[in-house]
């Protein structure tokens, strides 16, 4: 294949997968959104007027951040890992493998379906935060960078669980058991900076904390942690996961028999 | 000249140590119609996902028009379009979607792609149904689907596992004339069916396959020369109530109006017709009771089942 029909194969992938969750809409756009409305709702305004300032802002506007990146989190994952699996169910992967696309064309392919997901509902949820919380952008590359890496890192998380996955179970347990704790003490609701030093210092291990506080300095200029770690381990975790993907698709791992 | 498929030594061993092939080799020529036929397990579905790259091989050399699957694999699949046994598109997408996508992972243009899809879909009765969620379809249209999808990307080779299973007499027969024309056009066809009359009326060449040897390739006429013996089905006017004596035939009265008469090589059906006019017995019509390939194919499958069991039994 030429580099003209690789980047067919490639906008052919990305394409379908964009259609894919635009087709099934009341599942992939509609409940991030309910999810985070409630949010701001409840830990927003009901809840977080009592609790007040936090790191010396509004409690809204403190969470504000960490809703957005949570939304891209979830959404890069998840519409990766549904999609690819989906795909090996109904064997319609055998379409792709059957092809001369490179496999890391595949790869980029499921890759930026995730990130056009996961960076649409964060944008949709951006739109939607500014009714309930003010902000302005203090680092516009801050945040366009770590957004952007962060939504990789997961989409490529996603598509390594889909690999794996045999059944539909194995698809949720990671989200459930993994993603969701990691991210709900990422330091979303809270500065770390109110935790015991032993949970404060445990929570430097979650890489999720990082991608948070990075994006938080980025809108509102304030983080727990030094944000150049952030790009570091979201850039390792990020490299180390492509080149896992890649390799258990040359493989053919749990694809090809 | 160049086959248009060579297979040197393939093996195939699962992960469970079920060693499905056990170093075949196989010749295709340019522009033929092939018949790749064995009972269920024999090897043909792996040895079709080795060509199709969807079986990880684990020894041995393939070839696609002179394309090594291993290292020049881009170019190998570019040839090959494969129809599978199973359903294996979205079932959820619309049939025009499905071809233009795939023709994309082919590198082809979006323009280039739907007026494809078009001819193909049109080709095979499913144009009407374009814009319809392919879950709708019903078996046959899903099988055509397969089709045109395999033919997007226009391979000179196709590959066909059991293309008609589950479909009608009458849509058969339309696949089949569908698969001449392709192939009159110079498309070379591999062709596994477990209708052995379709191998017969549609191939040129056939490899019999059993526990992953090849146990018979050989040109379709050169197989059915090797029929030794045919039972033939004789309807006859007058009603009888014992089986006539045929010098050299053996007969068996089915019921008072029909007879069946077995034929050896080298025996002629016209002293079977003198006899029987002798006996003032006349035949209204004739037909072969058996299919003669399957016949043989069986003949061959049992004979290797007893080589490889060593005429154990096996249970």
């Amino acid at each position: 294949m030429n580099n003209s029909q690789k980047w067919i194969a490639f906008d052919t992938i990305l394409r379908r997968e964009i259609r894919r969750f635009l087709r099934i809409w009341p599942q992939t756009l509609v409940p991030p959104i309910i999810t985070i409305v409630l949010y701001f709702v409840i830990f927003g305004q009901l809840i977080g007027s009592r609790i007040g300032d936090m790191s010396g802002l509004p409690y809204i506007q403190f969470v504000a951040p960490g809703l957005i990146m949570m939304s891209v989190i979830t959404n890069s994952y998840s519409n990766v890992v549904s999609s690819f699996f989906g795909s090996k169910f109904q064997r319609n992967i055998e379409e792709l493998l059957v092809s001369p696309t490179p496999n890391w064309i595949i790869l980029l392919g499921y890759v930026a379906g995730g990130m056009s997901r996961g960076l649409g509902v964060g944008l949709i949820v951006t739109v939607l935060s500014l009714y309930f919380a003010e902000f302005s952008i203090h680092s516009l590359p801050v945040t366009i960078a770590i957004v952007l890496m962060t939504s990789l890192m997961f989409s490529l998380a996603g598509l390594i669980n889909a690999i794996f996955a045999v059944s539909f179970d194995d698809i949720s347990i990671i989200p459930t058991f993994v993603l969701t704790p990691l991210t709900y003490l990422g330091g979303v609701f809270y500065s770390i900076e109110l935790l015991d030093p032993f949970w404060s210092n445990l929570s430097m291990i979650n890489p999720v904390l990082y991608m948070v506080n990075a994006f938080r300095y980025g809108i509102i200029g304030i983080t727990d942690i030094p944000i150049v770690w952030a790009f570091l381990i979201v850039g390792l975790f990020s490299t180390l996961l492509f080149f896992l993907a890649l390799r258990l698709l040359e493989k053919g791992s749990r694809l090809r028999s | 000249m160049q086959p248009a498929l060579s297979i040197k030594n393939l093996r195939k061993t699962y992960d469970d140590q079920f060693e499905a092939l056990k170093g075949i080799d196989l010749d295709v020529a340019k522009g033929d119609f092939f018949a790749l036929l064995g009972p269920n397990g024999a090897g043909k579905s792996t040895t079709i996902g080795i060509i199709c790259s969807l079986v990880r091989k684990t020894e041995g050399l393939v070839t696609i028009f002179g394309h090594d699957i291993d290292k020049d694999f881009s170019a190998a699949k570019q040839f090959v379009g494969v129809v599978p046994q199973e359903f294996n598109f979205n079932q959820f997408e619309k049939p025009l979607d499905i071809l233009v996508a795939q023709a994309g992972y082919y590198g082809i243009k979006a323009d280039i792609a739907r007026s494809r899809a078009e001819k193909y879909l049109r080709q095979l009765g499913l144009w009407e149904r374009r814009n319809e969620i392919s879950r709708t379809l019903s078996g046959g249209m899903k099988r055509r689907l397969m089709i045109a999808r395999a033919l997007i990307h226009e391979p000179q080779l196709l590959v066909l596992d059991e293309p008609t299973a589950g479909v009608d007499i009458e849509l058969r027969r339309s696949m089949w004339e569908f698969l001449k024309q392709i192939n009159d056009q110079g498309t070379t066809i591999i062709l596994t069916t477990h209708y052995l009359e379709e191998a017969e009326s549609l191939c040129r060449n056939i490899a019999i396959i059993d526990h992953g040897t090849i146990v018979k390739n050989t040109s379709m006429k050169a197989l059915l020369k090797q029929l030794d013996r045919e039972t033939f089905i004789l309807d006859v006017r007058e009603e009888l109530s014992e089986s006539p004596k045929l010098e050299g035939y053996p007969v068996t009265l089915v019921d008072g109006h029909c007879l069946e008469v077995d034929v050896t090589k080298g025996q002629s059906i016209n002293e079977i017709f003198i006899e029987l006019n002798g006996l003032n017995i006349h035949v209204i019509s004739m037909r072969s009771k058996a299919n003669r390939l399957e016949e043989l194919f069986f003949d061959m499958v049992e004979k290797n089942l007893v080589d490889v069991d060593g005429g154990q039994d096996n249970e």
